[in-house]
This record gives C-alpha cells, structure tokens and sequence, in this order.
C-alpha cells in the first residue's frame, strides 16, 4: 500500500516538473515553436570548477528537482542531464563561485 | 596485500582513502578517526551557521560509498605510533599494524590564557561538534563577542548575527586580516559588516571574561586605554589554529610548525606520509616549507599521498594556493603571493588578530610578492594583482567574480601577460577591460 502511494507521488512529481518546466521539448505539437526557442535556450548547460567545491552541498539542496549537483561539483563534471532545468538556482546560491553556464556555439 | 592505514577522516584523510583504492583494488584500508561524525565538509559549517543549509546536507558520501569502496572506518583514538614495529597504540590499549600509514590528523584551534574561557558559551568552530554547540548557545544568547582575524572569525561574526545575535567584534589593531587584505579590501569588508548591524572595536584586548554558575554573562576588555565591560552570552574564538603534531612528535617524525613532508608527501620515517592541515609540505618557489590550511589543497595532498602511498612516484606543487571565500557577504577569491611578508620581529606589521596559522589560510599568501601592484576599485567589487615583468604571481578578486577564474588560470599556468603589462599597470586603463580582452585573445588562441 505504502509502495503504491510513492509510486504514485512519484509519477505525480515527474508529471508536476514536466509541466512547469518551461525549457522541456516534450511539449505537443501545438508549443512547437515555442519549444524550439527555449530549447535552444536549454542547450547551455552548468560546469563546475572543482577547485572551487568545497563540497557543503548547497547547491544539491537548492536543486529543486533534486538533481545531485554537488557529486558533478567535486568530479567537475558538466551537468548535462536532460532533467536539468538550467535554472540557475544553484549557480546563484553557491557561495564560492564553483558553478557557471556554458552556451555552447 | 598492503595495509593501509589512515589517521584522521577531513579532506585529505578521505581523498587518500579514494586513491589508495583506485590503484589497489583489494588491499585493507583503514580510517581512524575519533570525529563522531566522521566525513563531513568543513568550510560547509559556516553555511550550517548561517542558516543556508541543513547539517544532513553536509555530508557528500553516504555510509554505503565507504562500503562500496571498501573503506573501513574505524572509531577510535590513536595513542601513539611505534614506527620501528609498524604498529599504531589506540587508547583502548590495542594495536593496529599498518605497512603504509598516512597522518591527516588537521588542525585545531587555539584558545587564549584569558580567565573565563572555560566557562559554557565560550566557542570556537573547528568541528562539526562546535557548529552544534554554538547552535544551541545560540538560542539563548542575546549578545556575543567574536575574536580573532580571517576567515573563520568572520564566519562566526556573520553565523552568530544570522542567528539574530547583537554581535561585537574586537580587533587588536586598526582593521581586519591586515596580513592579507590591504587596507581598501580590510575597510570593505568592515563597511559591510558595520551596515549588517556588527559593531566593530578596534585596538581591543579581551581581558578577561565574566561568568556566573559557570556561564558565560559578560566580558571585560581593554581598549587602548579605556576599559570596557559589558554582558554577554557568548564568546566566540578564532585567533589562529595548530597542526595537531603530537603524534608526529611522540614517534619522532621531523616537525617544526607542522610535520615536515617533502613534496612526495614523506615524512621523515619510511612508510609514513602526512597531508593537509598538518602537513608543512615543501614549496620549491620559496625553498621553504609551509604550511596551508585550505579545502583543496588538502585533497590534493591527500590524493597524492594516497597514490604514493601505494607504490606511485607523483608530486604535489604547492605553487599558487587559492581559495575563495565570503567576506561580509563578498564572495573574495585569493590567489598567490599577495601579502607583505610578517617578519617575527616585525609582528607590528602583520596580523594581531591571530597568531600562525588560521583555516583557510595559506603560509603562501603571505610571502612577499616580487611584483608591483595593479588595481581597481569600483563600489565593492575590487580586483589587486601582483605583476612581475612576465608573470602575473598573486591576486584578490572581491565581489564580481567574473574574472577569478582566468585569474586562477594566467597565475597557475604562468601566461606570459609582458605584452599587457604597461596596460595593466597604467591608470588610464581599465584593468578589468585589458584583463577581459587578454583572457579572450588566450582562451582563443588555447581552444
């Protein structure tokens, strides 16, 4: 029964971040072009500066939908995954400077 | 099979437990460590403080990272280290044998001879430990007094006002980390922290401090010569730590500040490496050894200690240690050489506040820089460099961060800027313009 209700919670909350996030191509037809603009607007991506982490995590925490920003941090790898809105949240709430956008040419 | 053991679960502790396993899969691994919380990020506690993130949040790796890797950590405390038998005495009486043995025990802070300062409300942040009890003090108090330079006294400053504290911050002398920032960056900070509210006394000497059933409730202070005394809940130290050497000492390593280690790590006994905090690892730019207590750095110890330590030849460069930090709420990156140098004689004209070392600190940052000054001001952002007819050696970047990170690189890299440097150096330039300008031509030509 517990199982059920955080499948269900879960579908809900993948359902919820698909919905609110502006920059997903998963859109129908009808928000084409729209899609299109903010694809392109979605192809940057974040890249941390390793150096910099000191691993405090506030950027996971600031994360809303929970992507583990922070094991990217401290291996200083891109943060490439479809799920990522390109928010910014984390990029603003780290306080050394670790992560930035990248807009690829 | 090797058996590796390593005293001390920070930063370099854990990245040598990390590289160790990368080159030996099978062999034993051991952490000793007698931090109940084991593994957690040290710089993240002035975040905990400041209300940015919760304590859960500071710990990267889960319990089932160590097991997975095949790390054992192991609560106890060490008492001594026989390095003739290759056996380390724990408290409890037990021994533990090691064939290779890494010492990453830190640093701990200092506390001052002042009457008082056994008394519950006296805190200082070295440990996970501390965070809490300044935590629950906090609650309570109303009014705090912070001590001390650098970083950490400002993390307490800024952690103990987000709480709603009134806090008062004493300084010796006439501004804040004078042996690093100059005085436009020292005035900076203070600015900030004036209109957050912190009231500031300068060339003031905690005397003593008053309790009352064993609490803190006020403080007794000289000002130069005025004396001042007021209530208070709570006092707050951060006026320098120590590499924590004992056993180093005991086993008859070679230390001096630290325990001395050349740049493969080694300390003076075969078998044994030190790295981190209570490292004072060898820096071939100046010929001496030093010592960092920095987040990175330490890793990067760790990690090469680590490789070393199972059979590598690797090197670690102190070269140009960097760290970034927030200063009055500016997030400042400094790199290099940037200070004057604090002769022991000299003491005037270095830091007051703190005596050695302080977290995240570098020994490097203050030698001497052998270039001349270029800067700029506007507002609060503020950009200092150090210029050598090639090189760019040291650099404060305060505020807008855009150009930290190619800092970072031209200083690591040593990028020949002679072209620039009449540019750089004249007034009737823009820094941050030449800078931007030389950072684009290099990454192009660099793609």
């Amino acid at each position: 029964m517990l199982h059920v209700a955080w499948n269900v919670m879960g579908m809900e909350r993948k359902m919820m971040i698909r919905r609110d996030n502006p920059y997903s191509n998963k859109l129908g037809g009808m928000f084409k072009e729209t899609s299109l603009k903010l694809d392109t607007l979605a192809s940057g991506y974040i890249l941390p500066d390793e150096n910099r982490c000191v691993q405090c995590g506030i950027c996971s925490f600031n994360c809303p939908i929970n992507v583990d920003v922070r094991s990217h941090a401290l291996r200083g790898l891109a943060i490439q995954e479809s799920k990522c809105l390109t928010c910014g949240e984390c990029v603003r709430r780290c306080p050394r400077g670790v992560l930035r956008f990248v807009y690829p040419d | 099979m090797m058996n590796y053991v390593i005293i001390g679960s920070g930063a370099a502790g854990i990245a040598a437990a990390g590289s160790i396993r990368r080159e030996d899969s099978n062999s034993k691994i051991q952490v000793i460590t007698n931090d109940p919380y084991g593994y957690y990020s040290r710089p993240g506690l002035a975040y905990l403080l400041a209300g940015e993130v919760p304590q859960d949040q500071l710990f990267p790796f889960n319990k089932g990272y160590f097991k997975e890797q095949n790390i054992q950590m192991v609560k106890a405390t060490v008492q001594q280290i026989l390095p003739d038998q290759h056996q380390l005495r724990i408290m409890d009486g037990s021994q533990i044998p090691y064939d290779r043995l890494l010492l990453s025990t830190g640093a701990t802070a200092s506390m001052p001879g002042v009457p008082g300062v056994e008394l519950e409300g006296v805190v200082k942040l070295d440990n996970m430990e501390d965070a809490d009890r300044i935590l629950k003090n906090a609650q309570k108090a109303r009014t705090a007094v912070v001590i001390g330079g650098g970083i950490t006294a400002l993390e307490l400053v800024e952690g103990l006002a987000a709480g709603g504290i009134q806090v008062h911050y004493f300084l010796r002398g006439e501004r804040y980390w004078s042996s690093v920032l100059d005085e436009v960056e020292s005035k900076i900070v203070e600015n900030r922290l004036i209109q957050d509210g912190i009231k500031i006394h300068y060339y003031t000497e905690l005397e003593e401090i008053l309790g009352k059933k064993g609490k803190v409730m006020g403080v007794i202070a000289r000002q130069l010569q005025t004396r001042l005394q007021f209530d208070c809940q709570m006092v707050a130290f951060a006026i320098g730590i120590k590499p924590r050497v004992d056993l180093a000492v005991q086993s008859g390593l070679k230390t001096q500040r630290g325990v001395i280690v050349d740049e493969g790590l080694h300390t003076s006994q075969p078998d044994i490496f030190a790295a981190g905090d209570v490292a004072q690892v060898y820096d071939r730019l100046s010929g001496e050894y030093l010592l960092d207590s920095l987040w990175r750095p330490a890793i990067e110890q760790g990690w090469i200690a680590g490789l070393n330590m199972a059979g590598g030849n690797y090197i670690y460069e102190k070269k140009y240690p960097f760290n970034v930090t927030r200063l009055g709420g500016l997030i400042t990156t400094i790199i290099g050489r940037v200070g004057k140098e604090i002769l022991e004689e000299n003491k005037a004209n270095g830091d007051a506040d703190v005596a050695g070392i302080m977290r995240g600190d570098s020994e490097v940052w203050r030698q001497q820089s052998l270039g001349i000054i270029a800067q700029t001001y506007e507002e609060s952002n503020r950009i200092r460099l150090y210029v050598t007819p090639t090189y760019i050696t040291g650099a404060v970047i305060m505020g807008d961060q855009t150009l930290s990170r190619p800092l970072q690189i031209l200083i690591r890299e040593q990028v020949d800027i002679s072209l620039i440097r009449d540019t750089l150096l004249s007034p009737n330039y823009s820094l941050v313009n030449t800078l931007s300008k030389f950072w684009e031509e290099y990454t192009q030509k660099n793609a």
